[in-house]
């Protein structure tokens, strides 16, 4: 026998307790939806899952009016340490249920057992826990003192890191002050519906998060819904866009989190294995649909030859299969429209010249599967050098010095991520100054820390989630009157600006507001619109 | 240090090796520059990858083989300075029947000892000792004031010497980590060609030649790295981390970046060299990680025992237990192996 064909180590999903079907969750309960119910399936085996309830319009105003209902009668009039309490019991439930949590986001998006055990669920906790600490120190988030939570948040997540993302949407709404009313992805319903029951467990007033399952249009009702203060959305650069074009002309304050094409920059001096491993989790990590994913590498010529020898080598040792076998490290495409998309795009980039290249593997039959990809001989004209592919396909180019490896890695629409490899700091640190994107990763790629924010420039969007950052997403300057005059609205982003405000109130009211139980400003706020 | 100009130019000992790969004018200065133009480790992304083949999940069939695999890859060892004849002829039928209540265990690879014992192992193995040869059990001594190294190369010599004449089938010689981390790669070089020109015997054969490298004494993976280049060049047959003397000894991050020279020498050369953890491996659980290690990063035909050991004592007993348990679905404990 060969001992590299492991035998299987699947995962049990005996820990799951799936009901047939999931209503949506509003205002604290289990509801029928109104929209027309439809099946969420492993796109592993293409099997169903469970029934899940679509929300129509009507069932947007219900979540809408739940959580208008709670901000104003509950959730804005908690003190920060009272909220903090309600982040850090879902945070400890999350790590309680995080083999429950592991299992059902494998099942439901395709991605492997050992990515949802190790990274997203272990993350998800930290975010929560994160972000509970925040709770009752608003003061410091860099918008002054007493800073106003927004109101209602309509929050819409994609499929590639669904309960991740949903942590990433909740976790500083809530801490702020907010109220949510979140919509998951169509063809990943499933680890929402849990967390919805995690929220019951962990007693969190009713209608504080409300979670609407469906498609598009469902996600469109809720972002343009009159009662909605804020709009957060993770997804494509298209329907980014037409949130923004809708948004426009409102009070709604908006993040856009979108796509990007990430570059990841080798030198010659590169600690060469780790780079190799770097390249693989940049575009193989959950099968490359990623927003950051490092789909460019971009590498010096003098080593190129040696960086793509050794990317295949090891790209053969990646094993495609079972999502929750322990030992899969490349898992399904998330749905049939997305394998199509990888698909075609990989079929230009053959026609438009690049060489492609595989790894042998055998794919199951059933099930949506994409062996992970190679294209070498990309231009910076090519496609799939341009495109954002959003699956395990990695496009190779080339520079020669520094100055044009900036210059192709900002090349692009996008600018959500970038990595650069090499043993010289002086000269990370000078190229990291001058690319232009969210996050830029030095000798490692596809890190997340809920203390660092992450987001994009152009195309890729504009705000950020995560750290500092990311809470003050969720908040405004205290409206105050300054003395004897106009009302000051304290500049968002200058800190210099904050610091003089803070200073020119000796008398700021104390950091523990449990004896202030409904700020006067929040509430006059929330009752203007 | 000043650099003395003079020693920079000397020329190394002759080894193939390096000559093939170097080129012919083989300097100090020419090995210097070789090593140094290796690339770099990042000890994070290292330190990652160890970790995530460290979680591969090896069950049913796949723990069975790796279970008796690692004990055909074990070199039995006992270096103490309380070390006997009786305690070693002790090791050697441990070595030879590991598990008296199942006859189906595997041997292990070899008995490994200090040179003075070399006699006793080779009495006690009786028609048991391979002698290199592929069946039975090899002899296998540390050599060249093991563990610091610290001694005159005549002596380090005749240490070694002594050992191959008693009947060593390998010899487990340790590199000068001061004159390496002083930058003396020139000298670090000679004596392991000496070392291996030692080991040759009468008849021509020659002892197996392992360098411990004593990764914790050399502290960084940059470090790891030239040395096992270092090694390889100078003409060893297996790199091995540790004396098992200095802590830390062998970890998992420290045997991935020298398979990774070893992956590299093959692709390099065709050439196939050995690799032996050696201290600080103590459960089935941690061997199961490193041959994961060894099949995902050289290939699973590293997995015999002329190209991999562990170099280790309490492992083999847990190895038992496991395999009992495999067997008979109950877990036994520490009074069904025997202690030796």
């Amino acid at each position: 026998m060969s001992f590299l064909d492991y035998a299987p180590a699947p995962e049990s999903t005996a820990i799951l307790n799936l009901r047939p079907e999931y209503g949506l969750f509003i205002d604290g309960r289990f509801v029928d939806g109104h929209g027309k119910a439809f099946d969420t399936i492993s796109p592993a085996t293409e099997k169903t899952i469970a029934r899940i309830a679509t929300a129509d319009a009507h069932d947007v105003d219900l979540a809408v009016a739940a959580a208008r209902r709670a901000y104003e009668g509950t959730w804005s009039r908690l003190s920060g340490v009272d909220r903090g309490k309600y982040l850090f019991r879902i945070a400890r439930l999350v790590q309680e249920r995080s083999r429950e949590l592991a299992v059902a986001e494998s099942l439901d998006n395709g991605k492997p057992i050992k990515e949802t055990r190790d990274v997203d669920v272990p993350l998800v906790a930290a975010w929560f826990f994160y972000y509970a600490g925040w709770a009752d120190k608003l003061d410091h988030a860099g918008l002054g003192a007493d800073p106003r939570s927004l109101g209602v948040a309509a929050q819409v997540i994609p499929w590639n890191f669904p309960l991740l993302m949903l942590a990433w949407k909740i976790a500083p709404a809530l801490a702020a002050g907010n109220t949510v009313v979140l919509k998951s992805a169509e063809s990943t319903p499933l680890t929402a519906l849990l967390f919805a029951e995690i929220l019951q467990q962990a007693e969190l007033p009713d209608g504080v998060v409300n979670i609407l399952s469906g498609a598009g249009d469902t996600g469109a009702t809720l972002v343009n819904h009159p009662d909605v203060d804020k709009v957060a959305f993770t997804g494509s650069t298209s329907v980014g866009r037409a949130i923004a074009r809708s948004v426009a002309g409102t009070q709604k304050k908006l993040t856009l989190e979108l796509g990007g094409k990430g570059a990841n920059i080798v030198f010659d001096d590169a600690p060469i294995d780790q780079a190799i491993e770097g390249i693989i989790s940049g575009i193989y990590f959950n099968q490359g649909q990623v927003c950051c994913a490092g789909s460019r590498l971009l590498v010096q010529e003098n080593v190129h030859d040696e960086v793509v020898e050794r990317l295949k080598a090891r790209l053969s040792t990646l094993r495609v299969g079972d999502p929750l076998d322990k030992n899969t490290d490349v898992g399904a495409i998330n749905s049939a429209a997305q394998l199509k998309r990888i698909t075609e795009l990989s079929d230009i980039g053959e026609q438009e010249g690049a060489e492609r290249w595989s790894p042998e593997c055998s794919l199951p039959e059933k099930g949506f599967w994409f062996a992970p990809t190679i294209f070498t001989n990309v231009s910076t004209s090519h496609r799939i050098a341009r495109d954002e592919i959003f699956g395990p396909v990695l496009s190779v180019l080339t520079f020669r010095t520094p100055g044009e490896a900036i210059a192709k890695a900002n090349n692009t629409p996008y600018g959500l991520s970038a990595g650069i490899w090499s043993d010289k700091g002086s000269r990370v640190l000078a190229v990291a100054d001058r690319l232009r994107a969210g996050v830029v990763w030095a000798n490692t790629f596809n890190k997340f820390d809920p203390s660092s924010p992450f987001g994009g420039y152009k195309e890729s969007g504009f705000g950020r989630e995560g750290g500092r950052h990311g809470l003050a997403a969720y908040l405004a300057p205290a409206l105050r009157q300054a003395p004897g005059s106009v009302p000051v609205y304290e500049s968002l982003v200058e800190a210099p600006a904050a610091a003089e405000s803070l200073a020119m109130e000796p008398a700021a009211p104390s950091l523990g507001t449990a004896s202030d139980p409904a700020p006067a400003p929040t509430a006059s706020e929330g009752n203007v619109r | 240090m000043t650099i003395d100009t003079a020693s920079a130019e000397r020329a190394v000992a002759p080894a193939a090796r390096a000559i093939e790969v170097i080129g012919g004018d083989l300097t100090e200065k020419s090995l210097r520059r070789y090593l140094e133009g290796i690339p770099g480790v990042d000890a994070v992304g290292l330190e990652q990858r160890a970790a995530g083949l460290g979680t591969r999940s090896i069950k049913t069939t796949s723990k069975a083989w790796a279970l008796d695999r690692i004990i055909e890859l074990i070199d039995l060892t006992t270096l103490e300075g309380a070390d006997t004849p009786g305690k070693v002829r002790s090791l050697v039928a441990k070595a030879l029947v590991p598990d008296a209540a199942d006859p189906s265990t595997p041997r292990v690879a070899a008995v490994c000892v200090y040179g003075d014992m070399v006699p006793h192992a080779v009495r006690a193995l009786g028609s048991a000792h391979a002698a290199g040869g592929d069946t039975g059990i090899n002899v296998a001594a540390v050599a060249t004031a093991f563990p610091s190294g610290r001694a005159s190369l005549e002596v380090k010599l005749a240490d070694t010497t002594d050992a191959v004449r008693a009947g060593a089938d390998e010899i487990d010689m340790v590199i000068d980590r001061g004159a390496f981390l002083a930058g003396r790669y020139g000298q670090v070089f000679d004596e392991i060609v000496a070392v291996k020109e030692a080991c040759r015997r009468e008849n021509g054969s020659s002892a197996h030649l392992k360098v411990i490298l004593e990764t914790g004494e050399l502290n960084t993976y940059d470090n790891v790295r030239r040395a096992s280049w270092l090694a390889i060049l100078a003409g060893g047959d297996f790199i091995k981390t540790s004396t098992g003397k200095v802590s830390p000894a062998a970890t998992l991050p420290v045997t991935l970046s020298m398979l990774e020279v070893v992956r590299d020498w093959h692709r390099l050369t065709g050439e196939k060299i050995g690799v032996k953890p050696a201290g600080g491996i103590r459960s089935s659980k941690d061997a199961i990680k490193h041959l994961v290690t060894v099949a995902e990063t050289v290939g699973e035909e590293w997995l015999q025992p002329h190209l991999f050991r562990f170099g280790a004592s309490s492992l083999l007993n847990d190895v038992l237990l496991q395999r009992q348990k495999l067997r008979t679905g109950a877990y036994s404990g520490p009074d069904y192996v025997t202690v030796d």
